[in-house]
């Protein structure tokens, strides 16, 4: 039982991060319907902020971790509206297999630079959190691990704000739900779509420190992976739904922590995918999207 | 007989008269022309889904792992049990290999086969996605796997590739890419590619055509793979990651996405390129020139981005107004 809820712990704390992420890749679907393939890349682009950062600023304090976040998320966000206004905005109605090439080629320009820039060697992350082991009974919970879950959830209750409460957030909606329209009804598609990206890349930012913070060791390939587990968690979720991305991320965080708990510890990276064939197999809509027929 | 059967025919016998002479040719030029053969066979087989059908594959260096492993398996453990541990004559390697190939290449269709059917039935964004999870999972299941070598590589293949092997398969992938895109069921994997819903809409089953170009996709890709296995004659796991995959891709887009004269130029091209930065580096003494082939990824995803946004149907494709993008 002590196992379990340690595990479960892990897992939520995993699957926070994933949902992060999934948040980006289902914001940008939403709005675009194509797949942001450098979104992993702009998570990696946010743990090096945060490495680079955190070098200048001392160890083990609440206001540096915060300034670490904040400018990680910044980063990431302008990075994002950048990819957005000189690869994407372009190619705004070509054909989808064009964006999707795009989007794959300024994943592996950031990889690369990323590579010739920071070197392929890992890096270590700099202890700027304050980490302290609590012990609640049996149960032993980092600091880190808390704080991963906490702010990730004060990210996910803003985002929910943002969305659903503020003007532009409803102008988001609106082009997601139907382009032609909002823009008769006066929206700017690209400035929503800019900030879109904004946000989606923001948040990715904070998944990357977050992440960092947990499995200090940092390379420019870091974002392959847990990208690739997000955009499975958005579609398990049903990508273009905000709340599903952040419960598939949840779900696949603790899936994969109990797989890599038992024997079948290798196969760990091997579960994303044979979660993603089945619900593409029996629900390709996702655990809440609702399924839709293409119109002509 | 039709004109595509005699040219490949001649093709063939092209390609075992060159290999006789193969010994007088400088073995670092015939190396080259393996790796040139072997990437034009992946090229124009991913063609075929990228290109024709309009789909987006990036796990075809997985599908080339299946077919060098199995193909392995086959010369290196099957081939002494059944001639002895020299292979036997020159005819039996011969067969032999060519069962080898055929193995390889039958396992990596089926491979295709089970990852094509639940994600072709979605659009190319997911087969994007679970054809790349799959490169990386397959990666990981053969490094797991001891009895061929585990993480260190498979090694101790037979040198059964030659040129004319390589070649022989180069003319059999054009062949049967060409004449499968130009015949009438071909023409589904176009109508595919031009408008899904259309196609649907007249009666085509759009999945079965998207399968179709997969599993013979994947099928060549896993020949390349046995050819390339017996080529180096050892293999490593970490040979067939993504990054190769890309390598491919940028091919295809390269030459023009459906255009297989210019996806071969594109693959030579590219192969090329590498060697030639490297003996430009050797001859100039500029060192600059080594380390930028060292840098060919960022080479080639700044390509692929330009080639996108200003000339989205290829570099070589020259048919201008109605260009199929």
């Amino acid at each position: 039982m002590t196992e379990f809820l340690q595990q479960l712990l892990n897992g939520l704390s995993l699957g926070a991060i994933y949902a992060l992420i999934a948040l980006g890749y289902t914001m940008v679907y939403g709005v675009l319907r194509f797949i942001n393939f450098a979104h992993s890349d702009v998570f990696m682009v946010g743990a090096f902020v945060g490495y680079f950062v955190g070098q200048h600023l001392p160890h083990s304090t609440v206001w540096g971790s915060l300034v670490i976040l904040a400018t990680a998320m910044l980063a990431c966000a302008l990075l994002g509206m950048l990819i957005e206004r000189l690869a994407y905005r372009r190619l705004r109605g070509a054909p989808t297999l064009n964006v999707l090439i795009t989007a794959i080629g300024v994943s592996l320009l950031l990889e690369s630079t990323g590579q010739a820039v920071f070197g392929a060697e890992p890096r270590t992350f700099p202890g700027v959190f304050p980490v302290k082991n609590l012990t609640l009974g049996p149960l032993v919970i980092s600091s880190s691990q808390l704080l991963v879950i906490g702010v990730a959830a004060a990210l996910l209750v803003a985002l929910q704000f943002i969305v659903f409460r503020t003007r532009i957030g409803t102008a988001m909606r609106a082009v997601s739900l139907n382009p032609k329209a909002a823009q008769l009804v006066g929206i700017n598609n690209d400035r929503v779509i800019s900030f879109t990206f904004a946000l989606g890349s923001a948040l990715a930012g904070a998944g990357g420190v977050l992440y960092a913070l947990n499995y200090p060791s940092i390379d420019p390939l870091m974002g392959v992976m847990p990208g690739l587990k997000a955009f499975v968690a958005a579609i398990l979720g049903g990508i273009g739904n905000i709340p599903g991305a952040a419960l598939g991320g949840l779900i696949l965080g603790t899936v994969e922590t109990f797989v890599s708990g038992s024997q079948f510890s290798t196969y760990k990276d091997a579960i994303a995918f044979g979660v993603l064939i089945l619900i593409l197999l029996f629900r390709p809509a996702g655990l809440l999207g609702k399924f839709t027929v293409e119109k002509v | 007989m039709p004109r595509a059967h005699l040219a490949l025919i001649a093709a063939l016998l092209a390609a075992v008269a060159v290999s006789i002479f193969s010994d007088k040719i400088d073995p670092y030029f015939l190396d080259v022309l393996t790796s040139i053969g072997i990437n034009i066979i992946l090229a124009v087989s991913l063609n075929l889904v990228n290109g024709h059908t309009g789909q987006f594959s990036l796990g075809h260096a997985g599908f080339m792992s299946i077919g060098a492993y199995l193909s392995g398996c086959v010369t290196v453990f099957l081939g002494p049990k059944l001639f002895g541990d020299a292979g036997g004559t020159a005819l039996t390697q011969n067969v032999l290999f060519f069962f080898a190939l055929l193995a390889g290449g039958l396992s990596a269709a089926l491979a295709g086969l089970v990852v094509g059917i639940p994600s072709l039935r979605l659009k190319g964004d997911y087969l994007a996605l679970v054809t790349l999870g799959f490169g990386e999972i397959i990666r990981v299941v053969f490094q797991n796997i001891d009895a061929v070598g585990g993480a260190l590589g498979f090694i101790g293949l037979p040198p059964y590739t030659n040129f004319a092997w390589t070649y022989g398969a180069v003319a059999l992938t054009v062949f049967v890419v060409v004449c499968l895109v130009n015949s009438t069921y071909g023409r589904g994997f176009l109508a595919t590619h031009d408008d899904e819903i259309a196609s649907e809409a007249i009666g085509l089953n759009t999945t079965r055509y998207k399968i179709t170009a997969f599993v013979v996709a994947a099928f060549f890709a896993g020949i390349a793979g046995g050819l390339y296995g017996h080529y180096k004659l050892s293999i490593d796991p970490r040979g067939f990651d993504f990054m190769r995959s890309i390598e491919i891709v940028v091919m295809v887009i390269l030459g023009g996405m459906g255009n297989t004269v210019g996806v071969i130029l594109a693959a030579i091209l590219l192969t090329l390129l590498p060697e030639g930065l490297r003996s430009a580096a050797d001859l100039t003494g500029l060192q600059q020139l080594r380390s930028l082939s060292e840098y060919r990824m960022l080479i080639y995803s700044f390509l692929l981005i330009v080639l996108m946004l200003a000339r989205p149907q290829g570099l070589f494709n020259f048919r201008f107004g109605k260009a199929r993008v």
